[in-house]
This record gives C-alpha cells, sequence and structure tokens, in this order.
C-alpha cells in the first residue's frame, strides 16, 4: 500500500480496510487480519492500526469479538458507502470544483468522460 | 519503565550537555528520539543503558538506576549502538556466547529475523559487510525479548529493501510489555512506526507528544498562498508550492511530516508549547 501525503496515516489505513469490504474481498461476519498482522504487512505501528478499528467500529463498519479479532459488519459496504460520500462531498468535491470553475466547465461536459471512464474501467 | 528525573551530564566543565533533564517512557510504545547532531541523542540513550552516569539526578529502568547494571537490569535491556563491535565468530557460536544472557531469548524468532533481512548464517560476522552485521545485531536485539529496547540510529547503513524489512520486524516486536526507543536522522525511514515523538535540545527535552495529539493539534499541509494558511509555525517553499505548518483549527486530521515538526519545534519551541498545554 501506497501512502499518500495529506491525509493521517489511520484514515489512509481505513480507507485501504474499507476498499477490501467494498470489493467483496471481505464479506459480512468474516474475521479481517489481525492487527498485528496488518501492521506487520503495511509497516506501521500497530497502535496505529489500533485507532483505526477503533475508527471504523465507531462507524459500526466493523464489530469486535473480544479475544478473537474484528468482524466485518453486516450492512458494512452501506454504511462505507455513506461515510465515503460525505467525506468526498466534504474534502474532494470542493476543489474538484473549484479546477471546473477555474477551466470554465459545465456539468454536462463531464458526463460523457465519466461514462467513458465507467466502461473502461468497470465493465 | 524508563523514568529519567532531573538529570544533568557534561563531558567537559562549563559545557553542560543535560540539565535538569525529565523524560519518562512507557511500554508499549515506539519512541523516536529527535534532535540536531550534538544534542546528546545517542548520551541520552548510553544514559539509558547505564554506559553513561548522571552527574546529577537519576535515571531509572523497570525501577532499576541504570548506573547499577544490576544483572536483572541488564537482562531486560538491549541497546543497539551505532558503532559496534562484533567477534570473528560464525552466527551460532555468537549465539551460544551471547543469548544465555537473556533469559527470554528465543531461537526461532532469531532465525525468523534472519530469514526476513536474508542473512546467510554460515558466514563469519567479520567477514560481513557493515550493513549485513547491523541486521545481526537487529535481529539479536528483538529475539532477545528484552522489555527496553534501546536502537541508535538502526537505519544508517541499510540498504533500500531492508530498510521496508527493518518496519515489519520492528511492527512485529511492539507488545504491551516493551518500551522501544529508537534516535534517528531518517525520519522518513520510520515516520510510520513512531507513535511518540520526543525532541531533545538545549539540554533538555523540549517536545514529547504521541502522534495523536499531534494530529489534533498541529495540521500539515501543502498551500500555494502562505497568507491564506493561517497562523503558520514553520513554512518550507518548493515548486509545488509551500509547505507549512500551522495550527490544527478544523478538526481535519492531516499526515504528520516528522522533518516539518521537528523543524517547527526547534523553531518555535514556546508557540508550539503553548499549543499542547
Amino acid at each position: 500500500m501506497e501512502f499518500k501525503e495529506s491525509q493521517a496515516i489511520y484514515l489512509q489505513i481505513a480507507d485501504h480496510l474499507c476498499e477490501q469490504i467494498l470489493l467483496d474481498k471481505w464479506k459480512p461476519d468474516d474475521r479481517i487480519p489481525s492487527v498485528r498482522e496488518l501492521a506487520v504487512q503495511l509497516e506501521v505501528n500497530p497502535n496505529t492500526v489500533m485507532r483505526t478499528c477503533e475508527y471504523l467500529q465507531q462507524y459500526d463498519i466493523i464489530y469486535n469479538k473480544r479475544g478473537i479479532g474484528y468482524f466485518v459488519s453486516e450492512n458494512a459496504s452501506k454504511k462505507i458507502i455513506q461515510l465515503k460520500k460525505e467525506r468526498f462531498l466534504a474534502n474532494e468535491l470542493p476543489q474538484f470544483f473549484r479546477n471546473m470553475y477555474l477551466l470554465d466547465m459545465e456539468l454536462d461536459e463531464l458526463k460523457p468522460h465519466y461514462e467513458k471512464y465507467k466502461k473502461s474501467n468497470f465493465k | 519503565m524508563i523514568s529519567i528525573q532531573n538529570l544533568s551530564f557534561s563531558y567537559r566543565k562549563n559545557k553542560p550537555l543535560f540539565e535538569g533533564l525529565d523524560l519518562n517512557l512507557e511500554a508499549g510504545y515506539i519512541y523516536g528520539l529527535l534532535g540536531k547532531n550534538g544534542a546528546g541523542k545517542s548520551s541520552l540513550l548510553k544514559q539509558m543503558a547505564g554506559l553513561l552516569f548522571p552527574q546529577g539526578g537519576v535515571c531509572k529502568v523497570m525501577g532499576y538506576e541504570a548506573r547499577y547494571r544490576q544483572p536483572d537490569f541488564l537482562r531486560n535491556l538491549f541497546m543497539v549502538p551505532e558503532e559496534f563491535y562484533l567477534p570473528q565468530v560464525r552466527i551460532n557460536n555468537y549465539v551460544k556466547a551471547y543469548a544465555p544472557f537473556y533469559p527470554d531469548f528465543s531461537n526461532t524468532s532469531f532465525r525468523e529475523y534472519l530469514e526476513e533481512f536474508q542473512i546467510p548464517t554460515d558466514q563469519r560476522l567479520t567477514e560481513m559487510s557493515y550493513g549485513q552485521k547491523k541486521k545481526v545485531l537487529i535481529s539479536f536485539a528483538l529475539a532477545t525479548n528484552t522489555k527496553a529496547l534501546i536502537m541508535d540510529e538502526p537505519t544508517n547503513g541499510l540498504d533500500i529493501p531492508s530498510k521496508s524489512q527493518f518496519r515489519k520486524v520492528i511492527a512485529a516486536a511492539v507488545s504491551e510489555e516493551k518500551c522501544i526507543v529508537i534516535s534517528t536522522h531518517q525520519v522518513r525511514d520510520l515516520d510510520n512506526l513512531i507513535d511518540n515523538i520526543v525532541i531533545i535540545d538545549n539540554h533538555k527535552i523540549i517536545f514529547r507528544q504521541d502522534v495523536d495529539a499531534v494530529n489534533d493539534k498541529l495540521s500539515f499541509k501543502t498551500v500555494s498562498n502562505v497568507e491564506d494558511a493561517g497562523s503558520v509555525l514553520y513554512a518550507n517553499s518548493s515548486l509545488r508550492g509551500h509547505a507549512v505548518v500551522t495550527e490544527n483549527t478544523d478538526k481535519e486530521q492531516s499526515r504528520i511530516d516528522m522533518e516539518m515538526l521537528f523543524n517547527a519545534v526547534l523553531e518555535q519551541p514556546e508557540r508550539i508549547s503553548k499549543i499542547f498545554n
């Protein structure tokens, strides 16, 4: 996993874990790798991964079984999408709009690009 | 775990290195000790290991005064110094000679660490390169399972792939009983491993915070205009814009840039300590 510059590491790890759930690699009630395994794999401090897990637990994306580990919640995907949408609207969209405005672009112009992108990447 | 109170020390008269230095470190964390050249990082680590003695104050590790180097203290502390000597023997004989001093030494983990670092085990230690020797020593240090693990510039001399291996083995070694102290100039090698930042300057510890607190209180970002960034603590300009450290006013948590943090703390110690108190 490649860490970007802007976001706190524990949030970047949260995104990484959420991606595994959205891609269906981990399904509801699957146990996710242990804090230690993730820390070694991502080469980060286990306390940072712990913080990620607490954060995801707070949003009901994963749940904790004492002594066993963390598991994917029933409605994890839904909750991730909701959380991501909120964060996208709050953080990334303003920057995106700003660029559109500077380039004098309208939303209609984007549609064919978006359709093309969906076709070439997710079909 | 490690408790230093009112420590004073100098190598030469009238040239104090530490004056009234206080520092408390707990188990379960990785402390990154940062400081300029000559600020006393290595000397402070040597105090913790009982290799230098306080001229005033006390340095205690697990309740033992380090200077007395009692057996129970030595059994539970390992230090990887920046400059070290390894005898002219093969790895097996090294383990035979030194492992018995450490009751919790694990030969299994030692072999695993050596394998992770891809160290050939049939060579004499003196026939190895500096980097390879260092990896042997780091592997041995981790395998001793001591409660206190002190490393002075551990990534110095390691090649690019072994820095990643180093991060993996350290991440695996963290436990609630263990206190790991690492001094470094190469903060980029270790910034995701360190969860507590300790900065030494001007004879004292001038900064000691965990990364959560830093995330909450400070913000690290790149802006196109320094004036827009609010109250800037430190700025560094490049082609991409101005990298700045500011007070975190909008609850957004940014990735900590330890080099920027270090520069900010050295330049604005009073403002920084105000923000954290």
